[in-house]
């Protein structure tokens, strides 16, 4: 087994809610669709990196514009220097840029998000009920239809 | 990030997600998934790489039509297997101030390095926690203490500031480590130069040992370092 693979194995079984259901949106034409990405890797805004602790469920919005975010994720489990190289590869936000240009995507958003992922049981009832609502209000009001969600 | 999605999906968005760890994308059941077998904290695969990475997305976004839920694909395309126990080769330029002990004589050799890493990356970091880079030395020489056995308290730290001080270590030597090369290394290969290879790096598993032997809390030494270099 790899290094990964001993962290996979690691955080593979940590326990999450048992949902019965599965929700579901109807999706229209990707060549049309605005899409904005969502992403847990615990991006912030230059200059406003604190100690960012597990267990915070909160989220910072992402202008579409800004390249000199900071990676606060607190978990030391993943390999940083792919970031630090590129930011595309967590956040793709380049790529999403050329696929608008190109006319693959309608468009990408005005804004977009990042929490911190890799949390454990006592978060999950604030991102269901509180700043994942939140978070998916942003996005409607810029009339998002698409999220791509990208982990780190 | 599978609850996010739930979420979103509820409020009427349509969502596709990369999963990095496929358990976890199966447990929380979120609408669709791509699942991308690619080393930890690249999930688009390959930095540098635009034609790979578009490719991901394309894969990705292919999911949005289908709504037999919840869907979990694996990326069809190259797979990535390059997370690797090796060392990056990253030479620091010899520093020896007599006044300073080397791993504070290191982390200042590394400071055009990282410099120069800051601007190619449009001051994109991970540093910024706890310090800056002009605050380095101080940063190294708590780290001494902790190894040598004093408290956090000893040195002005709580728990979650001494972690929060190594991830801020790390990010500066990594950052650095970068500029010392001329390629993007294979993932985890600086991660293993920084714990295995530079004087900081090995204080700061003596200090999380240390830290450990004395009883403090779990969630301080464990985070001071990967599970990869423990």
């Amino acid at each position: 087994m790899g290094l990964d693979g001993l962290i996979r194995s690691g955080v593979g079984g940590v326990e999450v809610p048992n949902f019965e259901d599965v929700p579901v949106t109807d999706f229209g034409d990707l060549s049309e669709a605005k899409v904005a990405i969502v992403t847990t890797a615990g991006l912030r805004h230059n200059g406003d990196v604190s100690v960012w602790s597990p267990q915070d469920a909160s989220f910072t919005v992402l202008p579409s514009s800004m390249r000199d975010m900071q990676l606060s994720h607190f978990s030391p489990n993943f390999d940083r220097t792919g970031f630090a190289a590129d930011l595309n590869v967590v956040y793709p936000i380049d790529r999403l840029d050329e696929m608008a240009a190109a006319g693959e995507i309608g468009s990408v958003a005005e804004q977009h998000i990042s929490f911190m992922g890799a949390q454990f049981d006592a978060t999950y009832s604030t991102i269901l009920l509180d700043s994942g609502p939140a978070a998916a209000k942003v996005l409607i009001d810029q009339d998002v239809d698409v999220v791509l969600l990208t982990p780190i | 990030m599978g609850a996010l999605a739930r979420v979103f999906e509820a409020a009427g968005l349509a969502t596709v997600g990369l999963s990095i760890v496929r358990e976890q994308a199966e447990n929380i059941k979120a609408p669709r998934f791509l699942h991308v077998e690619f080393p930890l904290g690249r999930p688009l695969g390959k930095p540098h790489d635009a034609d790979f990475q578009t490719e991901v997305l394309r894969s990705a976004f292919s999911l949005l039509q289908r709504n037999d839920v919840p869907l979990i694909e694996d990326f069809g395309g190259e797979p990535i297997d390059d997370e690797t126990g090796e060392m990056a080769s990253c030479v620091i330029p010899p520093r020896d101030d007599p006044a300073h002990h080397p791993a504070v004589n290191e982390a200042l050799a590394l400071r055009p390095a990282y410099n120069r890493q800051l601007a190619a990356a449009d001051g994109r970091t991970a540093l910024g926690r706890m310090i800056d880079a002009d605050n380095i030395a101080e940063a190294v020489e708590k780290i001494i203490a902790l190894a040598d056995g004093s408290s956090p308290a000893d040195v002005g730290l709580d728990g979650a500031s001494t972690r929060a001080l190594t991830h801020d270590l790390r990010a500066y030597y990594e950052e650095a480590g970068l500029a010392l090369v001329d390629h993007v290394p294979a993932a985890r290969k600086i991660e293993t130069w920084y714990f295995q290879g530079t004087e900081t790096g090995k204080l700061v598993t003596a200090a999380a040992q240390k830290l450990k032997d004395a009883g403090a809390d779990y969630e301080v030494w464990f985070y001071m370092r990967p599970g990869t270099q423990a």
